[in-house]
């Protein structure tokens, strides 16, 4: 080894592998490209399910909104150790001098990226087709999103790596995620109806508070059960 | 089974296995391993196909934990995230690379990931020892299973690890690809590597050795040093060996 | 030599599984003896009538489901990350195949309950919802079990989904909670239990005991057939 090479940190080795994530994403695109045709056709459809002179759109956008935004992540989150077990690269980052906890943060970050990403052309977009009043309440709307995206991919990285790992693949990753996704979609869900109709911040606290508690129980969790599901 | 002495102190102790054994769902795929490995020593390991040889390997690397025994490199028990680690190259039988990636960021990668001081450097010099610097630009999706080997060898070798642990090495290399590995893994050892290369031909792996095992049903049936080996008569062995026990 | 041990610990186990399970067998007996006083002997409820009788079956399922067959499941799993003691997963696995069996009997009998009472077969009350959701998330546990055939990595997934589930339940029950209480909805009739009187007593309790014996049964005849399932497993490895 060279005698001045120094492994890296926790911190280090977490960007480096979100970094290297990114990288792989960027080059290929299929994944968030194929994420956000998902996710706007899916706010197509779900308009044209409800009679829109029956249910306003304002009533159904929050519902919609969570829903794509949830299903769309996972689209990503397949792929996220997919490309780990292809050639067995999983191995040759599990043999270097990092923590495994570094590896599912890495992994955790570059999800997270994909994500805010989906959520960012398709909330300007939900808004512009459902014609919502997001101007004023657009930061805090980011915020809960940011949220919801945290609680989302903490456990569906988890999740990620441990379906791969299965004979149903990508099949068993919606079973084992959606029902941990439940208390997100509805605090998320809450909080953007409320957020919506012009309501103070102050009217979603109660609901903002579980999210808030769910995405620092389940990044603590996660992050210490990687470990276990990676040691062979 | 003549294990070779060594009275030489410990300082240069490389690689040590110490009773290795490694069971999966109660059945024992290595059982029982020991060996000493010094700077600039090469151990080939021989044997059938589920001999036990590839997980012996993934234990050597730390993949795998042992159910018994140990494992230490440069004295220091392999653990996760230890730096032990940092002292082992791994080349497996999959390729572990990116295939989006070129490959001159793979063993970038590879390189920050073990924290060299000049990552781009050293990918540099990995794959011009490879003799594949000239498509570092190309992404390894498109190139042809041998360089992609050559490209995995680079990525195993960029931090100069203390240890090399190699399965079929020069499967899927072309001539020009074998010398560079020979040469590359000559390099390695001169300066201060041990090696554990597993291989099926005995030739290949005689031709680098200073010791030489065969193994079987996870147990090393013969362990002896190099020197004392005569080619033509240890490979009419092993064969014998080998085939009495189907 | 090991194959000898193994064959004979099979042997034995086999043999002790021919012979009657009497645990099972009470058990059993005992649900038919509560089931007999619930319907014959125990008084009517004035305002929900004889429907009222399912909650004997119904509540009493539902406590071994979530607080002897789950919660022995998450602590099995638990346990099994820090000793990595085989059994324990075997216990883990049990326990979650027979806790889905009485989680869907409560599932089952619910709406029985509530059509008459309530008007709806279902209503999204915290307690039901969370009980759903642990049906599905039990079958997605047992699911993945069976998707994965090494028997370390299965143990090792299983027991942090287990632990994770544990950990999800809570929250779920939470969000539920607070989602019915901010929507006012049509008044729905709880059945709330003031003081049940002496005969009703006599009869919720000892169903309980034949329940908790049912379930004590039925998770030793499963963790068994787990035990020799692995038994035999480990013979034709090592042969």
């Amino acid at each position: 080894m060279h005698d001045d090479a120094r492994p890296p940190g926790i911190l280090t080795a977490s960007w480096l592998v979100a970094r290297k994530d990114l990288a792989i994403e960027f080059r290929t695109r299929t994944a968030f490209l194929a994420a956000v045709v998902f996710a706007l056709l899916g706010v197509t459809i779900f308009y044209f399910a409800w009679d829109s002179t029956a249910v306003a759109a304002m009533d159904l956008a929050p519902g919609v909104l969570w829903v794509i935004f949830t299903f769309s992540a996972l689209l990503g989150l397949q792929r996220s150790f997919g490309v780990e077990q292809a050639d067995r690269a999983i191995d040759a980052l599990l043999a270097a001098p990092v923590e495994r906890e570094a590896i599912y943060l890495g992994k955790a970050l570059a999800n997270l990226a994909f994500v805010v990403g989906v959520e960012a052309i398709t909330l300007p977009a939900l808004a512009l087709f459902y014609n919502l009043p997001v101007g004023e309440v657009f930061l805090p709307l980011a915020g809960v999103a940011v949220l919801a995206a945290i609680g989302i991919v903490a456990v569906g990285t988890l999740f990620s790596s441990m379906a791969v790992n299965t004979r149903l693949a990508e099949l068993l990753l919606p079973m084992l995620s959606l029902p941990f996704f439940l208390p997100i979609v509805m605090t998320a869900a809450q909080t953007t109806a409320r957020l919506l109709a012009g309501r103070p911040i102050a009217d979603a606290w109660p609901w903002l508070r579980i999210l808030v508690g769910f995405d620092v129980v389940f990044i603590v969790a996660c992050t210490l059960a990687y470990p276990f599901t990676v040691e062979e | 089974m003549s294990a070779p002495s060594h009275i030489a102190d410990d300082s240069d102790v490389a690689v040590e296995a110490e009773s290795l054994v490694r069971a999966f769902g109660g059945r024992p795929v290595v059982d029982g391993v020991s060996f000493t490995l010094r700077a600039g020593e090469c151990l080939a390991v021989f044997g059938p196909n589920g001999a036990g040889k590839t997980t012996l390997l993934r234990l050597l690397s730390g993949l795998l934990k042992p159910s018994a025994g140990s494992c230490r490199v440069g004295g220091v028990v392999l653990r996760s995230g230890s730096r032990a680690r940092a002292q082992v190259g791994f080349v497996s039988h999959a390729g572990m690379l990116y295939s989006a990636l070129t490959a001159r960021e793979n063993v970038e990668f590879s390189a920050r990931l073990y924290g060299l001081r000049s990552p781009a450097d050293a990918a540099r010099r990995a794959l011009t020892a490879m003799r594949v610097a000239d498509r570092s630009e190309t992404p390894v999706r498109s190139l042809s299973r041998g360089l992609q080997q050559r490209v995995s060898i680079a990525r195993a070798i960029v931090h100069e690890p203390r240890v090399l642990l190699c399965d079929e090495p020069y499967t899927g290399l072309d001539d020009v690809g074998s010398a560079a590995l020979t040469e590359a893994l000559t390099e390695r050892r001169a300066s201060g590597a041990a090696l554990v290369v597993v291989t099926h031909n005995l030739g290949e792996g005689l031709a680098l050795a200073t010791h030489a095992a065969i193994m079987r049903r996870g147990r090393f049936a013969r362990y002896e040093q190099r020197g004392g080996v005569d080619a033509t008569s240890y490979v009419r062995e092993y064969r014998e060996l080998v085939t009495t026990d189907a | 030599m090991t194959d000898r041990i193994q064959h004979h610990g099979v042997d034995s186990l086999a043999t002790s599984a021919r012979g009657t399970d009497w645990i099972l067998l009470s058990g059993f007996a005992a649900l038919a003896a509560v089931y007999v006083r619930v319907i014959w002997f125990t008084p009517i409820e004035a305002s929900q009538g004889s429907a009222q009788k399912i909650l004997y079956v119904h509540a009493t399922s539902a406590f071994v489901a979530l607080y002897l067959a789950f919660a022995l499941m998450a602590v099995a799993s638990a346990l099994y990350l820090w000793l990595r003691d085989e059994t324990l997963d075997r216990v883990a696995e049990s326990s979650a195949e027979v806790g889905l069996a009485f989680t869907t009997v409560v599932l089952i009998t619910g709406p029985l309950w509530g059509k008459p009472i309530w008007g709806a077969w279902w209503t999204w009350d915290a307690r039901l919802t969370a009980t759903l959701f642990l049906w599905l998330l039990i079958l997605g546990y047992l699911l993945m079990r069976g998707a994965i055939d090494d028997r370390a990595m299965r143990a090792r997934f299983s027991a942090v989904l287990g632990l994770l589930t544990a950990l999800l339940i809570p929250f779920i029950h939470l969000t539920v909670y607070l989602f019915r209480t901010m929507h006012p909805m049509p008044i729905v009739l709880k059945p709330s239990q003031p003081s049940m009187p002496p005969e009703m007593q006599w009869t919720f309790f000892p169903s309980f005991l034949a329940l908790t014996l049912l379930f004590a049964g039925l998770l030793r005849a499963r963790y068994r057939y787990a035990t020799l399932r692995d038994a035999v497993l480990d013979m034709e490895n090592a042969s």
